[in-house]
């Protein structure tokens, strides 16, 4: 335990961390996933990578917290989270650093959005290791990146940064 | 024409829904290869693949800012483990089982997470001694809990990438000896049987150990 923990914990916690957006709560929910783990390493099927597993476990466990909490609390803390890009335009248009305003326009997708581009590109799951992870159809998982992308462009226009795309 | 070249073209909306995958390199073979010939004759679909790959140097950036946890959910959880109810042999005996296939089961992509099969080889050891052997021998204790045991010689051992559990499972069993604490720097620490014994009588048994094929390295530890 002490290995696959070792070998999958900080990603498990920063997967769920950015659902959660919540420190505290992403820590109590990697002790959780791994408590299931050891308990219910039998129900591994091994069809799909570990690190697949571990991220669907960790989905389930973050949309349970985050249920938990009320979700206009949730959304207010959210929104208060995010910070407006219309709120200065100038300063972000002066921003020569591409890949900030990129990291901040990362950070106000809608969570769906988020967690999609968190597996495709930082996690590298497959099409398929997606859409088992979330638990929706392949070509779903196809649709949901092109428009987190699109969404992500919309943004980052917004902020001054125009890439040519859609 | 080469064989290769005769697949045939994913429509372009398909390609371009599949670049961030070939982005992060998560496509299979066939799927790559399109994308591959795409983009060499659509400079428009490269421009837009370039666009792609800085989202996804920015996105691994972010998340590796994101810091780790503390060692508090590793305490949370071993706390938890410890807590757990004591399972039966047989139960224990499945769950080893089942350990087994599901470090068994990591894919190829996962494997290549790893700094090499040697050292993978050894941290899969360690898991499954860790997860199992430790608990298989009576105390239910977990790894990250060294159990103390009073009298036989102690060693640091080494085990050979390619010893199966079921080898140092018999290994342990010849030898009476029991695994002390979990993988450091390669090595477990094992005590040999519940005897004191002599100082000679410690170097025959380092002797002894030392010819077994799945020990690659043993010294005499406190």
């Amino acid at each position: 335990m002490q290995v696959l923990y070792g070998r999958h914990h900080v990603r498990v916690y920063r997967f769920g961390l950015r659902l959660v957006r919540d420190e505290q709560i992403a820590e109590d929910l990697i002790s959780e996933v791994f408590l299931d783990v050891w308990r219910q390493a039998g129900k591994f099927e091994g069809r799909s990578a570990v690190s697949t597993w571990l991220l669907a476990i960790t989905r389930f466990k973050a949309l349970s917290a985050l249920r938990k909490r009320k979700d206009a609390e949730l959304d207010e803390e959210t929104a208060a989270a995010i910070e407006d890009p219309s709120d200065d335009p100038e300063v972000m248009a002066q921003k020569t650093d591409t890949g900030k305003v990129l990291r901040r326009c990362l950070e106000q997708l809608t969570p769906d959005h988020r967690e999609i581009i968190d597996l495709v590109y930082y996690h590298e799951k497959s099409v398929e290791e997606v859409a088992e992870i979330v638990g929706i159809p392949e070509n779903t998982v196809k649709t949901r990146m092109f428009y987190a992308r699109k969404k992500l462009a919309e943004l980052l226009k917004a902020a001054g940064v125009e890439r040519g795309w859609p | 024409m080469t064989a290769l070249s005769k697949i045939p073209d994913m429509p372009p909306e398909e390609v371009e829904a599949l670049l961030p995958w070939h982005a992060a390199g998560t496509l299979s073979a066939r799927d790559a290869r399109r994308v591959d010939e795409a983009l060499a004759r659509d400079p428009k679909l490269a421009k837009q693949y370039a666009v792609i790959q800085e989202e996804f140097a920015e996105t691994i950036h972010l998340n590796e800012s994101l810091g780790a946890p503390s060692a508090r959910a590793m305490q949370r959880l071993f706390a938890g483990i410890d807590a757990e109810p004591a399972r039966t042999p047989s139960v224990t005996s499945t769950f080893s089982a089942r350990i087994a296939e599901f470090f068994a089961s990591l894919s190829p992509r996962t494997l290549a997470y790893s700094a090499g099969a040697a050292a993978l080889a050894l941290l899969l050891q360690a898991g499954v001694i860790g997860a199992v052997l430790v608990k298989q021998q009576g105390n239910f204790q977990s790894a990250a809990h060294e159990a103390q045991l009073d009298g036989g010689a102690r060693a640091l051992v080494r085990f050979t990438p390619e010893a199966r559990v079921s080898d140092i499972t018999q290994f342990l069993d010849t030898y009476n000896a029991s695994i002390l604490a979990g993988l450091k720097a390669g090595m477990f620490r094992v005590q040999f049987g519940d005897k004191r014994l002599t100082r000679d009588e410690v170097t025959n048994l380092m002797k002894k150990v030392e010819q077994e094929k799945i020990v690659s390295f043993v010294a005499p530890a406190q």
